[in-house]
């Protein structure tokens, strides 16, 4: 089979690659766009650590094939925060040690991101079902509910 | 002499005893003494035991040293996770 | 006997939450775990793997594999040392590393490598393997505990048990252990009441999040690099040597970040397979693995079969304490039967108590360490029968637990008396804590458990390198599984005096430091805790030595206060202070770079005790179990960074529910794992939790300088037996196999 040339938009930089059909675009973002962000925990849609955005759409990038990717926009961890400044989620986060291994970490910043994007006032249940997609095994979840729901009390405010 | 006691399983190597008696200075000296007295206890101590010296848990160090009225148990060898 | 110089009080940093030094790599996706190194002229490895859990291999063929466009280089078992004997004592186990990662004649177990092949693309490294021509000779399997000790059963490999296995066993017993002391029949004669029961966990997966991965490069000239995500790499430093014919020293080993280990990530799987492909191909090569092989064929644990006989006075008094321990560690002994038996009574101060723990060999994946071995399983059974107990003589069951917990020079189920140990103020924690006198509501139901851990010391090697502008620079050989740099720099911070971002922690590679002990046992915060704290007095110590030659005085007459130099007293002589920036920004010409280190093998890691509180409510017609409140109160001695203690703490209590609740191995009738994947393998989500309270008890360990005991793995000990108590509370009937999953819950309440 041959390679398919790829033309997409990742974090606002229009950017190429080639890839084969097979390849998803957890594969593409990561071997072909150095964006090792995303990370590849199960290959199958289970664990959200390949959570990204897709023309404002969160998905797993596993499930997604890199050829699908064409002409679209697509958000991932190393977008999220401007220049020097952190976002404030990834701040609330190290400030309540809202992850210890980080594997999971980046998709579940890209998760809940897109939650406060779309409810600036979830309810502890809301976190907790909006990140049911995202698996952590290291927290037990508690520190990372804390540190959303904390980041949504400050981001109302500023508001 | 050092009293060095054995756990259960150990007895039938030691002569049915699960208490003996031992001249050593430290925890190496002990586990090379009992090699030589019982030698059925070779296999087990070269796999890898874990010594108990006064309730200090020694994992695998041999330089520990131990006195006459230390309280010494050999353990299974300690691993974690 | 507690370190002369041990600090109890007066910290000024240590104790306190700064913000951890990785934090802003790991939220900004730039942090690199095992997957994320790439390397010019890169090959992509895979594995094939049985799909037979026991099978003879009478013919395996290459030759098609290798003809496929792309493929560089294709290794089997021949590739591997051919010095490795099967032996006894401690060469048995590199043998059975060695069996493991690639199969000789047999295959012991669905997923077992048989060969692996090196490609220039991972897809073209995939399409290969499916060329691969096995031919197989199917045999009998065996994959329940119970029936391979039964008599008839398949025997997985002849010739593995030792000495200690009593005759009349057959050959799949590997390993036995006995031990105890005093009369357990005189104890029974003596209770009013005993309970005898037995119990059952399947195996479960640690879980991680990061599937093992690594990038090597190794030459014929016999020197090589690995990349790996590890607990221990300079243990895999060790090991690769041996398996590959190299000379230690010529291999380094660099850990990347690790995204979870817990155990899982202490032994090889892939990363020996790598460097065969590097060397035979002459280049890199890169091999992770997938989700699916990470459950068929890295380290679960056991699964075990348990009998517990406890007798009991009206008064509480445990009068006897008897269990049966049996565990498989699938095809190569190793299963913790011992530590499990060692575990079962450590809480109690028992004048008769008798255990005995079996090691079984089965046709599963190698198991390897998750948190605690064994002791969760042991907790599971021993808790639940004293629960019974007192429900069964209307006991209050904290109360019963403090009539009968160790303190200080009990005497150990296991032999030995406790030195110093936190159980009875985590017990008495439990009893005061808001959770325990909340009100219930019908259908919900509290269960308590306590659970008991050893951790250990190991050999530990720090440097600390001081930075002319007067910062410091510390290398550490235990990569960070839980939040160590942070706790490491506060220590040096304390020890040093200068802020804490001042110092920055690295987990230096295998060609930079002594041997280091993997990442285990609880043992970070204690022994890299404990050299670095050794380090930085070394450094001041060098750093005194400079004062003193500045000022003309003897070393003796120069102490180190709040970061400076000063003297001693007033005989020492009127000087300013010198700060530790002052003596070191012209080190170079006072003497020469400032270093201080430690290299030992430190003994004296404290025991830690924990007690659970936990709220469950059954929905009887599904069977499924809501966890409503979970309280984790757990002794750590001396807590460096209390929010990092705080995530063990949580995050063994989350595994707990889990090994509870819901996960386990499913094999079929045809020995294959049925379900290798996320989804059936159901681990918990954020939708299935609490928050999870926690208490912080700090009885000091006399072996550490400021007390630290380790936490990491005592948090998965209660959680077992706690949620089935709680379970079997709300549900009105008690549950004796793990997990306690609806079908099982179901079919038990309608058995009612």
């Amino acid at each position: 089979m041959s390679n398919i040339h790829v033309n997409t938009i990742v974090n606002g930089d229009e950017v190429g690659f080639l890839c084969d059909p097979r390849e998803t675009l957890l594969d593409c973002l990561r071997d072909k766009l150095s964006l090792t962000g995303a990370k590849e925990g199960c290959g199958t849609g289970d664990c959200g650590s390949c959570s990204v955005k897709l023309d404002g759409r969160l998905v797993c990038s596993c499930l997604v094939l890199g050829a699908e990717a064409e002409g679209k926009k697509i958000e991932t961890i190393e977008g999220m925060s401007r220049d020097e400044k952190l976002h404030p989620l990834q701040e609330k986060f190290i400030e309540h040690a809202a992850l210890q291994c980080g594997i999971c970490t980046p998709g579940i910043l890209v998760a809940t991101k897109a939650l406060l994007e779309k409810n600036p006032n979830p309810s502890e249940t809301e976190v907790r079902y909006w990140l049911a997609g995202n698996l952590c095994r290291c927290t037990g979840y508690d520190k990372i509910i804390r540190a959303v729901l904390d980041t949504a009390a400050d981001l109302r405010e500023a508001k | 002499m050092v009293q060095v006691n054995l756990w259960a399983g150990l007895r039938r190597f030691a002569d049915g005893k699960d208490t003996v008696e031992i001249k050593a200075q430290n925890v190496g000296e002990i586990l090379n003494a009992l090699e030589n007295k019982y030698p059925e206890l070779k296999e087990i101590i070269e796999a890898g035991v874990s010594v108990s010296v006064d309730g200090k848990i020694i994992a695998s160090g041999l330089t520990e040293p131990v006195y006459e009225d230390s309280e010494v148990f050999l353990l299974q060898q300690l691993k974690g996770g | 006997m507690a370190l002369d110089d041990q600090r109890k009080s007066g910290f000024k940093f240590v104790g306190t939450r700064p913000n951890r030094p990785d934090g802003m790599d790991k939220v900004t996706g730039r942090a690199k775990f095992g997957a994320d190194m790439y390397a010019p002229g890169m090959l992509h490895g895979a594995i094939l793997r049985s799909p037979h859990a026991h099978a003879k291999i009478n013919k395996l063929d290459v030759s098609r594999a290798e003809k496929l466009k792309g493929v560089k280089a294709i290794v089997t078992r021949a590739d591997f040392s051919k010095k490795i004997n099967f032996t006894s004592g401690k060469d048995l186990e590199t043998w059975n590393v060695l069996e493991n990662i690639m199969a000789g004649e047999k295959v012991l177990y669905d997923g077992h490598a048989v060969a692996a092949v090196a490609a220039t693309s991972a897809l073209v490294a995939r399409d290969a393997i499916k060329l691969i021509e096995v031919q197989y000779e199917i045999l009998p399997h065996v994959t329940d505990v119970d029936a391979a000790m039964a008599k008839g059963a398949p025997i997985v490999r002849e010739g593995v048990a030792d000495k200690s296995v009593p005759e009349g066993l057959n050959s799949n017993v590997a390993r036995y252990h006995e031990s105890g002391h005093g009369d357990v029949e005189v104890g029974f004669k003596e209770a009013d009441l005993i309970v005898e029961d037995s119990f059952k966990t399947e195996a479960t997966h640690q879980g991680y999040i990061e599937p093992h991965a690594c990038l090597a490069t190794l030459g014929n000239d016999g020197k090589g690099e690995l990349w790996c995500t590890t607990q221990g790499h300079f243990y895999f430093q060790k090991i690769c040597a041996a398996l590959l014919d190299l000379e230690t020293s010529q291999l380094r080993v660099t850990a990347s970040e690790i995204g979870g280990g817990f155990g899982g990530k202490t032994t090889v799987f892939v990363e020996p397979v790598a460097l065969a492909l590097s060397r035979k191909s002459n280049r890199p090569v890169k091999l992770v693995m997938s989700r699916s092989e990470v459950f068929r064929a890295t380290g679960p644990t056991s699964s075990t079969s348990m009998d517990i006989k406890i007798g009991m006075k009206k008064d509480g008094t445990i009068t006897a304490g008897q269990g049966t321990f049996r565990l498989q560690g699938g095809a190569f002994p190793g299963a913790p039967g011992d530590l499990t038996a060692m575990c079962a009574f450590a809480p109690y101060s028992l004048k008769n108590v008798h255990q005995i723990g079996y090691d079984v060999l089965t046709n599963r994946p190698k198991q390897a360490a998750y948190r605690a071995p064994g002791s969760p399983m042991a907790a599971f059974a021993v808790e639940s029968v004293i629960d019974e107990l007192c429900k069964k003589l209307n006991l209050d069951p904290i109360e019963v637990r403090l009539k009968n917990a160790s303190r200080k020079g009990t005497k150990a189920s296991f032999g030995p008396k406790f030195d110093e140990i936190g159980l009875v103020e985590t017990l008495e924690a439990a009893k005061e804590h808001p959770h325990y006198s909340a009100p219930l509501k019908v259908g919900q139901g509290r269960g308590i458990s306590c659970g008991f851990w050893f951790n250990f010391g190991g050999e530990t090697a720090v440097s600390l390198a001081l930075s002319e502008d007067g910062t410091a620079q510390i290398s550490v050989g235990t990569p960070d599984i839980g939040g160590s740099r942070s706790s490491m720099a506060l220590m040096a911070a304390e020890e040093l005096g200068i802020p804490y971002d001042h110092i920055r922690c690295t987990i230096a590679d295998t060609a930079t430091l002594g041997y280091n002990e993997i990442s285990h046992g609880s043992r970070v915060t204690y022994a890299s805790g404990l050299a670095t704290i050794k380090a930085a007095k070394d450094a001041i110590n060098k750093l005194s030595k400079r004062a003193a030659d500045k000022w003309g005085i003897p070393k003796e007459a120069v102490k180190w206060e709040d970061g400076c130099a000063v003297p001693s007293g007033p005989n020492a002589g009127n000087f300013q202070p010198l700060s530790l920036k002052d003596l070191t920004k012209n080190m170079g010409k006072t003497g020469g770079p400032i270093v201080g280190h430690f290299e030992a093998t430190p003994e004296g890691a404290g025991v830690s005790f924990a007690t659970h509180i936990v709220d469950a409510e059954v929905d009887p017609d599904t069977g499924k179990t809501k966890i409503l409140r979970y309280t984790v109160i757990q002794d750590a001695g001396k807590a460096i960074h209390p929010s990092y203690v705080e995530g063990q703490y949580q995050g063994g209590a989350a595994q707990g529910i889990g090994w509870a609740l819901n996960e386990e191995y499913i094999y079929g009738s045809d020995g294959r794992l049925q379900n290798a994947g996320f989804l059936d393998y159901r681990i918990p989500l954020a939708s299935d939790l609490p928050m999870i309270d926690t208490v912080i008890v700090e009885v000091p360990n006399p072996g550490h300088p400021y007390g630290v005991r380790g936490v990491g793995e005592t948090s998965i000990c209660p959680p077992l037996a706690a949620i089935a108590n709680a379970v079997s509370a709300a549900a009105g009937i008690r549950l004796r196999e793990l997990p306690m999953s609806p079908p099982r819950i179901v079919a038990a309440l309608n058995g009612k």
